[in-house]
């Protein structure tokens, strides 16, 4: 029941074949059997079962409140949640207990899912790894596949059986593992640069990045105001879609949602490629792209070209400078976002009274990790007077021209683009944290993060079903539009069976 | 006692500055001097904490340096995707609020309704300030 996907568990519970409460309690016990995977920072039990409890009722009386009634999710812990700590994996706000609920969790739990908890991430979701949180880092569930355990016997000998364990990707590690563990149906996890693809690559789910302003940030702790998005992880695309319809639309809290009316959607049970046209971006042949990823990205294109889509070869001129540009937004925005971190009103207080800039100064070295101080730093410096021209409105200048690309692209009859998610398969920890989390932030971001920058929606789908480690394909479409999901639900009804191939 | 809560909350800081200024690290390309080190300290309330984070600061740097190959003439910055559009305005009426209490449990120190705070408008110390103090 577990492995099922959000529709078919829906259906069941509208049926009558299972309970919300034992749904619930066989989440909860599987979350107990893989704490090792420390996925979960929070898990809220009561605060479930109470959830689920009250579902039962509904589905009793015949009053379901949808599709989501009764089901199981997970929320990133960058999203504040009413009486449940969140604490964005970092000591500067340990304890932390917010009053509210962010507009997506409220939206949520108005439609009856049940909240089984926080789930695990970078420090602050800053990261490409989820290594970095102050909780220790989230295991890929992966690691413990049949495919890898073989693998590795292949290659190692007298290794410790649980040293090589593979990362999830980040910063939205937590959620894609507790999907990918089957605790939960669906997760929420936060995209600025890729933090919902990445894991979602590496773990072998679906992480569904929303065009910016379509789904509310109110309530998620932020990083990057202007690319901040909440991202949807499941386990295939449609349910993908089931989700995005409950979380978008306008939020009068969120200044910065559109305002125009969104018409959820469906996606369409049979598929018709003919009329498509699919670009694949070839400054996106990176070298560094590792042999298994190229190859699929061909086969996938291939397949399509096979069913009849016109598929072509298309230019984003600007792409080797896109990471770069987002490295000095990023940090930018970070410096001027995490200043409201000063322990007076909630989070950490060191106990310095001398002054508030003291008090300030020490709190703020208690609490940050070296990742974020560093961002901060560097941030700073990008705004610094004599720097800001140079910079930080170079970047700017930058975004539009990369943002620019992207609009060309669609202008001229493409509809959709597909590129792979990350370079490679996930890598043991070991490797991983042989680069510090700039690099590897720089070489992990490189394919997602041009997309934040422009506010396109895009999923990253269901990977290739032979492949010893979870590997993805992106597909990028123009803003709002449902194309991505019905083109994703297209790779995965082709690529992909009906059963998780990893079990 | 005023000494000696610097001392114990600052010493870690005083204590990595001083050894930066005395040895100069060989790899560093030197484009972060001790005073924008400072400045950046100052206005970020935040610590660089060892070498090492400086060094990465200047790899930092001479990544974004590599924006300088692009060319921007004619080109207007972007802040936002959304530019073409209105910020949506929500009209003035309060809706909620009422939630003192809630909000006050958050914070570590409250008198009454009140948040405490040090006393302001004292800078931090500068770096040749602090000598005496870590003696004590």
């Amino acid at each position: 029941m577990l492995g099922r996907t959000l529709r078919e568990v829906s259906t069941a519970l509208k049926q009558g074949h299972i309970t919300p409460t034992e749904l619930c309690q066989k989440c909860l016990s599987l979350i107990k059997k893989t704490k090792f995977l420390n996925a979960y920072i929070t898990v809220s039990e009561e605060v479930a079962l109470k959830q689920a409890e009250e579902s039962e009722k509904r589905y009793k009386k015949g009053h379901s409140l949808g599709d989501l009634d009764g089901i199981p999710v997970a929320v990133k812990d960058n999203f504040s949640t009413s009486s449940i700590e969140t604490t964005c994996a970092s000591n500067m706000l340990k304890g932390y207990v917010p009053p509210y609920n962010a507009t997506v969790v409220q939206k949520l739990l108005d439609k009856g899912a049940v909240l089984m908890g926080k789930t695990n991430l970078d420090e602050f979701a800053m990261g490409s790894g989820s290594t970095d949180g102050v909780f220790g880092p989230v295991k890929n569930p992966w690691s413990y596949s049949k495919q890898y355990r073989e693998k590795r016997k292949q290659k190692a000998h007298g290794e410790n059986e649980d040293s090589n364990w593979l990362i999830t990707g980040g910063s939205s590690g937590g959620s894609a593992a507790a999907v990918a563990a089957f605790t939960c149906f669906a997760a929420l996890g936060s995209d600025t640069g890729g933090s919902t693809r990445n894991p979602a690559a590496h773990c072998g789910v679906v992480g569904f990045k929303p065009s910016y302003g379509l789904v509310s940030r109110h309530g998620l702790i932020p990083l990057v105001n202007s690319m901040d998005v909440p991202g949807i992880l499941t386990r295939c695309v449609d349910d993908a879609a089931i989700v995005l319809g409950m979380l978008a639309g306008h939020d009068p809290k969120d200044s910065t949602t559109i305002q125009d009316p969104v018409k959820p959607f469906t996606l369409p049970t049979f598929a018709d490629v003919n009329k498509l046209c699919i670009g694949i971006p070839k400054e996106y042949l990176a070298p560094e792209l590792s042999s298994e990823v190229r190859s699929f990205w061909s086969k996938a294109a291939n397949l399509f070209e096979s069913e009849g889509a016109k598929v072509i070869e298309v230019s984003l001129p600007h792409t080797s400078y896109s990471i770069v540009c987002y490295h000095v937004l990023c940090t930018s925005e970070v410096a001027s976002n995490m200043a409201r971190f000063d322990g007076l009103e909630y989070g950490h207080r060191c106990d310095i009274n001398v002054s508030t800039e003291a008090m300030y100064a020490a709190t703020r070295r208690e609490g940050f990790n070296d990742v974020v101080r560093g961002r901060i730093l560097s941030g700073n410096f990008f705004l610094l007077k004599e720097n800001y021209e140079n910079y930080f409105i170079k970047a700017q200048k930058v975004r539009r021209l990369i943002a620019n690309d992207f609009v060309n692209v669609f202008n001229s009859g493409v509809d959709v683009l597909l590129t792979p998610t990350t370079l490679s398969e996930a890598v043991p920890y070991l490797e991983f944290i042989k680069e510090d989390n700039r690099t590897r932030s720089a070489q992990d971001d490189i394919f997602t993060q041009a997309v934040n920058m422009a506010g396109e929606n895009l999923t990253s789908a269901i990977p290739e079903p032979h492949a010893k480690e979870p590997e993805q394909l992106h597909v990028t479409s123009f803003s709002y539009l449902p194309m991505t999901n019905e083109l994703a639900g297209i790779i995965e009804t082709f690529v992909v069976t009906k059963r998780p191939y990893w079990t | 006692m005023w000494a000696r809560a610097v001392k114990l909350g600052l010493r870690s800081w005083v204590g990595w500055r001083r050894g930066f200024t005395s040895k100069a690290d060989p790899q560093r390309s030197g484009r972060v001097t001790a005073e924008v080190i400072e400045h950046l300290e100052r206005l970020a309330l935040v610590d660089f904490g060892s070498q090492e984070a400086v060094a990465r600061l200047e790899k930092a740097i001479a990544f974004a340096d590599r924006l300088r190959a692009v060319d921007t003439d004619g080109v207007e910055p972007m802040e936002s995707v959304l530019e073409d559009r209105c910020l949506y305005l929500r009209s003035d009426n309060v809706v909620e609020g009422n939630c003192a209490e809630e909000l006050l449990q958050n914070a570590h120190r409250v008198v009454e309704e009140y948040f405490v705070a040090p006393p302001g408008n004292i800078s931090l110390p500068k770096q040749d300030e602090q000598e005496p103090f870590s003696h004590i």
